[in-house]
């Protein structure tokens, strides 16, 4: 059934357990648990990591959306918020630990490094945005976002995973079982993707001179 | 009150034929003939009584083919420092003797200038790339390397101005992307560094016979970069006997944004909100910092009203960054997050104050070569005033109340970690780090910039250097910086907000200028080179945490793992100015 007709299921409940009985979907029920409690990795880059502890302080509370648990371990945590600028030194980390991460799994990146290298995009050692090697979920403008916005991108988060369903994720899917594993770049002499290998090889063999 | 901008030291008297005196326009200093450098050195160390190396960094003359480390040394009692300089031919190899032995404190900052600029400092022991990875292409502020994503030598870029047509630096890359491979590079025959080096540089044992013949052996720890006491994206690579640390070494970069080359293609003006984004709990200071260097090198005055509003906002965000310290170091030492929100309760209110002038929380852009950007409305400082006469005082005496004699806190922190004055001089170690061996080394009263003499407020000195006194300081800096705030609300005149006119360019006059300040985390300095075009020729940072962090190694020695986490959170680094 829709999730938007459940709040009028046609169904006819017998009149001395319409207290007792609740008719929902099974999409609804587990969504509503995963929603309810996303453990954000406890991993800040820069800047917006600032921003994201006080996003759980008092003034805005966090908590009050069921994503305050932060996990130090990728093992626990459901949903990388990337928070900050992402340096290609520490790239294969983060990559690591999103592998590390069991499904389902999200990524938030936050701020404008995150989403696309920011203020410092022209950097050498600057990674223009993680969504070039992570799915990201949902982006948070602002440098730093305050932690209202940041608050606003959860909410959003919560949303999508509202629009899941049990039969499509890739999570349960056999065929599909390590579809967002992120092959892990090399520093060399420069970040090397190694999904572009032979892009890289090319374009260093074209070179005019060394 | 300005300290001149020189010591009145005679060091060509002294070294007749080896020191000459810089005749450079707008610049001041001697320079030393590059192989006498460790004996003058000596000498001004030990009879000139410089005993504090500040900064030591480099600067790429690529036009008269020199490359030049620029060396600026204070003397711990107070007053004007000293410049000098050694020039060194721009071929490779490029050799400067180090001046390890010397001043300790140098380390990380000529690990930081062979990083950068591939100077090689002979007799340092350990020089390897700080901020960039082992492997790495190329030194990449030398002023003929250029990044992936480069357009121009300065902004502002032609291709975004002055017709408005933009295009993205992606297509200007053969990748798209931000990368740059040597010609003929083949990725699948490169061979990783596997960091053999770093874990060589570690001190070790191998094996060591305990009372006959059980044999123990040492292990390797990375603690980090993802690691949740490391204060951000800090590595530290140690090596242990059970939990006793015998060999540690920093491992840093991984959040290395590239200010300095990023800054040398920026304006002057379009440098300040980068000076934000250094230590982001002190925005404000960063600014603060970086103005007056600027303005020293314009020579031009900064309007009075402006001049309070400078301290105000620069006191303000040292009684915020003090309270998170406290938090976070509680959050260290196992009492998760209660000391924490209650810091961060009263760091909001001050948020708020710096929301209002400037429009933005964290990030605030406030200052202007010449003031401020916008004046303070009577309101916020009436706000200030009621923070400053009551909130703040109750408060910060609320949490001694509550801490202070905590029993776990003082098992956790008393003699534990003591860093002696001597050791923290020789590692050049600044801010309350260093007050708190008992050396009243604070640059408010020692080399005063901005209107701090007008205030009367004590340099707040404890005199043990453990861990204890480290966490009391921050107690004793609050209260002498609500002090400070006290007077000058009283003494705020009305009046211009910025001597200069608004323009989107500055003229600055050739030469270089080194401004300091007291941060709220230790000197913070700035040392700009300009050559009268409208962008730094050199525009270095010179960051309070990255120096401090000098001194972890031999502090740790020793000591248990656990102590270590504690003393990260002591010596109060933060990854965005230490990494830069």
């Amino acid at each position: 059934m829709e999730n938007e007709k459940l709040s009028l299921p046609n169904y006819s409940i017998p009149e001395d357990i319409q207290n007792v009985v609740a008719v929902t979907t099974l999409d609804r029920l587990y969504n509503w648990g995963r929603r309810s409690s996303v453990w954000p990795l406890m991993f800040g880059l820069a800047c917006c990591a600032i921003e994201m502890i006080a996003a759980q302080t008092a003034r805005y509370d966090m908590a009050r959306f069921g994503m305050e648990v932060m996990r130090p371990t990728p093992r626990q945590a459901d949903m990388m918020l990337v928070s900050g600028t992402v340096t290609k030194k520490m790239l294969p980390s983060i990559i690591r630990l999103y592998n590390q991460m069991p499904e389902p799994k999200y990524v938030v990146a936050m701020g404008a490094c995150a989403s696309s290298g920011g203020p410092f995009k022209e950097g050498y050692n600057v990674v223009a945005g993680i969504d070039k090697f992570l799915p990201v979920d949902v982006y948070i403008p602002g440098c730093p976002p305050t932690p209202q916005a940041l608050i606003a991108g959860m909410i959003k988060l919560q949303e999508k995973i509202d629009k899941q369903s049990i039969k499509h994720v890739t999570w349960y899917n056999k065929e599909k079982k390590d579809g967002n594993y992120v092959p892990m770049p090399i520093l060399g002499p420069d970040l090397i993707d190694v999904r572009r290998n032979a892009e890289i090889r090319d374009v260093a063999a074209a070179k005019e001179s060394a | 009150m300005v300290t001149p901008l020189t010591a009145t030291v005679d060091l060509v008297v002294r070294f007749p034929g080896i020191v000459t005196a810089d005749v450079r326009p707008g610049y001041i200093g001697f320079i030393i003939n590059k192989e006498n450098l460790v004996e003058v050195a000596t000498a001004i160390r030990d009879e000139f009584g410089f005993d504090l190396l500040t900064a030591v960094t480099a600067v790429d003359y690529i036009a008269e083919n020199k490359m030049e480390v620029v060396y600026h040394a204070y003397k711990t009692t107070g007053g004007a420092g000293l410049v000098f300089r050694v020039q060194a031919e721009r071929v490779d190899p490029i050799e400067v003797p180090s001046l390890i032995e010397i001043w300790p404190g140098v380390d990380f900052q000529e690990r930081e200038a062979w990083d950068l600029y591939g100077i090689k400092f002979t007799g340092h022991p350990d020089l390897r790339r700080i901020l960039m990875w082992e492997g790495f292409e190329g030194h990449p502020l030398r002023k003929d390397w250029k990044e992936p994503f480069f357009e121009e030598e300065t902004k502002p870029f032609k291709s975004r101005w002055p017709d408005g047509q933009h295009t993205f630096a992606e297509n200007k890359n053969p990748f798209r992307d931000n990368l740059n491979f040597p010609k003929d590079f083949d990725p699948e025959k490169y061979v990783v560094d596997k960091e053999e080096d770093l874990y060589a540089s570690l001190e070790r044992y191998t094996t060591k016979d305990v009372e006959g013949n059980m044999k123990t052996d040492h292990i390797v720890v990375n603690l980090g970069p993802h690691h949740p006491s490391t204060h951000g994206v800090l590595r530290v690579a140690v090596t242990m006997d059970g939990e006793t640390i015998i060999g540690l070494k920093p491992v840093m970069g991984y959040l290395h944004r590239n200010h300095d080359k990023i800054g040398e293609r920026n304006t002057y003006l379009q440098n300040i909100p980068y000076t934000d984004r250094l230590d982001y709990f002190n925005s404000m200071s960063n600014n603060f910092g970086y103005c007056t260097t600027v303005e020293k090198l314009m020579k031009i005055p900064v309007a009075e009203r402006a001049e309070y509003i400078r301290v105000i906002m620069a006191e303000l965000s040292r009684i915020q960054n003090h309270l998170i310290f406290i938090g976070m170091l509680m959050n260290d030492l196992g009492t998760m997050y209660t000391p924490s929100l209650y810091a961060f309760e009263e760091r909001e209110l001050i948020l708020d104050i710096f929301e209002a002038v400037s429009g933005a929380r964290m990030m605030c852009n406030y200052f202007r070569f010449g003031g401020v950007v916008r004046d303070i409305p009577d309101d916020v400082l009436q706000k200030i005033k009621g923070l400053v006469s009551e909130r703040l005082p109750a408060k910060t005496d609320e949490m001694e109340r509550f801490l202070n004699e905590n029993e776990i806190l003082v098992a956790r922190l008393k003699g534990i970690h003591v860093l002696n004055a001597e050791d923290a001089i020789k590692y050049s170690v600044t801010g309350p780090v260093l007050r708190a061996t008992g050396v009243p080394y604070d640059l408010r009263r020692a080399d005063p910039y901005s209107i701090y003499d007008r205030f009367d407020f004590d340099v707040a000195v404890r005199q043990n250097g453990d861990m204890m006194d480290n966490y009391l300081i921050r107690f004793d800096e609050i209260r002498q910086s609500l002090r400070i705030l006290e007077q000058a609300l009283k003494q705020i005149p009305q009046g211009p907000i910025n001597s200069q006119k608004a323009a989107y360019q500055v003229r600055v006059p050739a030469g270089e200028a080194y401004g300091r300040i007291e941060s709220p985390k230790g000197e913070l300095a700035f040392y700009v080179v300009s050559n009268g075009k409208p962008n730094p020729y050199r525009y270095h940072v010179r960051p309070a945490s990255f120096v401090n962090l000098t001194a972890v190694e031999s502090m740790c020695r020793g000591t248990k793992i656990a102590d270590f986490v504690a003393l990260l959170a002591m010596l109060d680094i933060v990854m965005g100015e230490l990494d830069r």
